[in-house]
């Protein structure tokens, strides 16, 4: 049972050493990851299966019993969100082959891409906070290099900025995690939420909510921490980018989840209004900033933001219905995301550029990219039956139910401009004629389709997934609701853990 | 001891703080060397300090008596010293590459990716 999760972790571990050992050999490489993916969502859906079917899985590392050792533990959050990064880890495989040239591979990209893959599923694994601590560094310093990777002078800038406040939000972090240690002398997050409810409240812990708070804002880019963002994720390749908007952001997501929901469990009214209040921000400002551009890639990365505040939302709210619609929300969100930057990669290599004014045409000469992309773009502002439409109609239920009215009337406003950046990178990348003058200069840029025919496949991929989602929201509401009632009673979570008759 | 770090590590995050805001490269990265010091700092105080008591059971005893010195906070703060140290490195590195590529120092002159295009 247990070697499910070293099964998972292993995959793209060893992945990653291989593709070290094949310094040399591009196609080597690419064959590892790809076949490390693929082996990963295999492994990753029969975890998926176990934990539906079975109940949480633990590993105690090396066999000390919790609390003492570390814990890798696949609930239902956990494995769902495993099973999404090896699917987005996939896809990206598929589309890398085309766009990552050798120059970039000479230096290390798979190997890079392998252990950012393999944090990214540490950091959902981890049952202690320290671990997961260290996943986040080694998330991070592998997102560092692969966004430099190329040294071109918009990348060098990007980093710079990605850095710096990534640093920052670390040793927030770990100051957060000095409090907790100092409160209830242990990390593991079943005793922590075990010991947390009887320390005597002297302010410390919203303290070191706060500190968490910061730390995974950083990560999630939430209002106002969110700046780094659209300065960064614009800048690498669009495999990257890809990755990184499909993953990263949702790492930061899923800890706020986890912590908020079992650590710091709706105690302090000031740490709920304050996830309220930054969840309608993030939101708001996050679209009216994408509203702004003129870049389809900056335009992309401004909506992660605003989706960032649906998913907040629903956490804040808390009721179980609320926490189906922000567990459906990042379902739906990974996919829909990833692909919308991959087809925002694709139609730069058609038309040579990716700034929306001096493109055009794309449906005249491609209209199944065309459907392609309306089913991302109109799932993302939230069409029926389309997946984004039911995530933000069961957030919004769970909104109405709880009379928060202030928070619905801007996830509705926020729905609208969603749908008016959507349409506008429509209009000028599909349907208006491309600009005669344009033309000529992005001529020795542009390719034809058939070239590239590979970068298409994990973009139908994904787009039939969207659609999977939206046309049998059913099953996959049933998933979701099952899990936020795991979130909901951590008692399940802390007796997988530490044992049936484990008290203090 | 416990008296006197808290107001070392008030001013180790003050001293980063100031350094982060300044708009030359070197003094970023200083500013975050000395930010990381703090909150290893952090950790190692908040924890309680026992002073020349290591956790050792004697030779005749069947488990440690109190008071004595929480051996984790250290292992924890000696992991993330190196993990520090990995990303120091890594943004060293960075930052001479940015001055190389970017030819400047001055943070208020890398503003190309946050400008709106037209």
């Amino acid at each position: 049972m247990e070697n499910h999760i070293l099964i998972v972790l292993l995959i793209p571990l060893v992945a990653g050493i291989l593709s070290l050992f094949c310094w040399g050999n591009k196609k080597l490489q690419q064959y590892i990851f790809l076949g490390g993916t693929l082996s990963m969502t295999v492994a990753a859906g029969f975890l998926l299966e176990r934990v539906v079917n079975g109940g949480i899985i633990v590993l105690q590392s090396a066999g000390w019993e919790a609390p003492f050792g570390i814990s890798l533990v696949a609930d239902l959050f956990s494995s769902i969100m495993v099973l999404l990064t090896a699917i987005i880890g996939f896809a990206v495989a598929i589309y890398s082959l085309i766009e990552i040239d050798s120059h970039k591979i000479r230096f290390g990209f798979y190997p890079l891409m392998n252990f950012l893959v393999f944090s990214v599923c540490g950091a959902f694994l981890t049952g202690d906070v320290f671990n997961l601590y260290v996943w986040f560094e080694m998330m991070l310093i592998s997102s560092f290099v692969l966004m430099v990777l190329g040294n071109e002078k918009a990348q060098v800038e990007g980093t710079i900025k990605y850095v710096t406040i990534n640093i920052v939000a670390s040793t927030f972090f770990l100051a957060g995690i000095g409090v907790l240690y100092g409160l209830t002398g242990t990390l593991n997050m079943a005793d922590l939420a075990v010991r947390l409810p009887s320390v005597p409240d002297d302010g410390l812990k919203d303290l070191a909510a706060i500190f968490f708070f910061i730390a995974f804002g950083v990560k999630a880019a939430v209002f106002p921490l969110f700046n780094w963002l659209p300065a960064s994720y614009h800048t690498p390749p669009i495999t990257v980018s890809a990755i990184f908007a499909g993953l990263l952001t949702k790492v930061g997501v899923y800890t706020f989840i986890r912590f908020f929901t079992m650590i710091f469990n709706h105690e302090s009214v000031f740490i709920d209004n304050l996830l309220l209040y930054t969840a309608a921000a993030t939101m708001f400002f996050g679209v009216l900033g994408a509203a702004a551009q003129i870049d389809f890639r900056k335009i992309l990365s401004f909506h992660i933001i605003s989706q960032i505040g649906y998913m907040i939302m629903g956490l804040a709210i808390g009721t179980k219905l609320a926490l189906t619609g922000a567990i459906f929300y990042i379902i739906h969100h990974i996919i829909v995301k990833s692909n919308l930057f991959l087809i925002a990669g694709v139609v730069n290599r058609l038309k040579g550029n990716f700034n929306l004014k001096k493109i055009g045409g794309v449906y005249g000469k491609y209209p199944f990219l065309a459907i392609l992309f309306i089913i991302s773009a109109f799932s993302l502002a939230g069409f029926p039956p389309l997946s984004g439409f039911w995530a933000k109609f069961i957030v919004i239920k769970a909104g109405l139910e709880t009379n928060d009215y202030f928070i619905v009337i801007v996830a509705l406003v926020v729905g609208f401009l969603t749908l008016y950046s959507m349409t506008k990178i429509w209009n000028e990348a599909f349907w208006k004629k491309m600009p005669e003058t344009q033309a000529k200069e992005n001529q020795p840029k542009a390719v034809s389709l058939s070239a590239i025919k590979p970068m298409m496949l994990p973009v139908i991929m994904l787009a039939g997934i969207t659609l999977f989602i939206g046309l049998f929201g059913q099953s996959v509401y049933e998933l979701a609701s099952s899990t936020s009632e795991q979130l909901l009673n951590p008692k399940m979570y802390i007796e997988a853990v530490l044992g049936i008759d484990y008290n203090l | 001891m416990e008296d006197i770090l808290p107001f070392l590590i008030g001013c180790l995050y003050a001293g980063g703080i100031y350094l982060i805001f300044h708009r030359s490269f070197v003094k970023l990265i200083i500013g975050l060397v000395i930010l990381g010091y703090a909150s290893n700092l952090l950790l190692f105080t908040i924890s309680r300090i026992t002073r020349a008591a290591p956790p050792l059971i004697p030779g005749d005893a069947t488990q440690l008596t109190e008071p004595f010195a929480d051996p984790l906070p250290q292992a924890l703060i000696l992991t993330a010293i190196v993990i520090g140290f990995g990303l120091q490195a890594f943004a060293i590195v960075l930052i001479k590459v940015g001055y190389k590529t970017l030819e400047t120092d001055d943070l208020d002159d890398i503003t190309s990716t946050d400008k709106l295009e037209n």
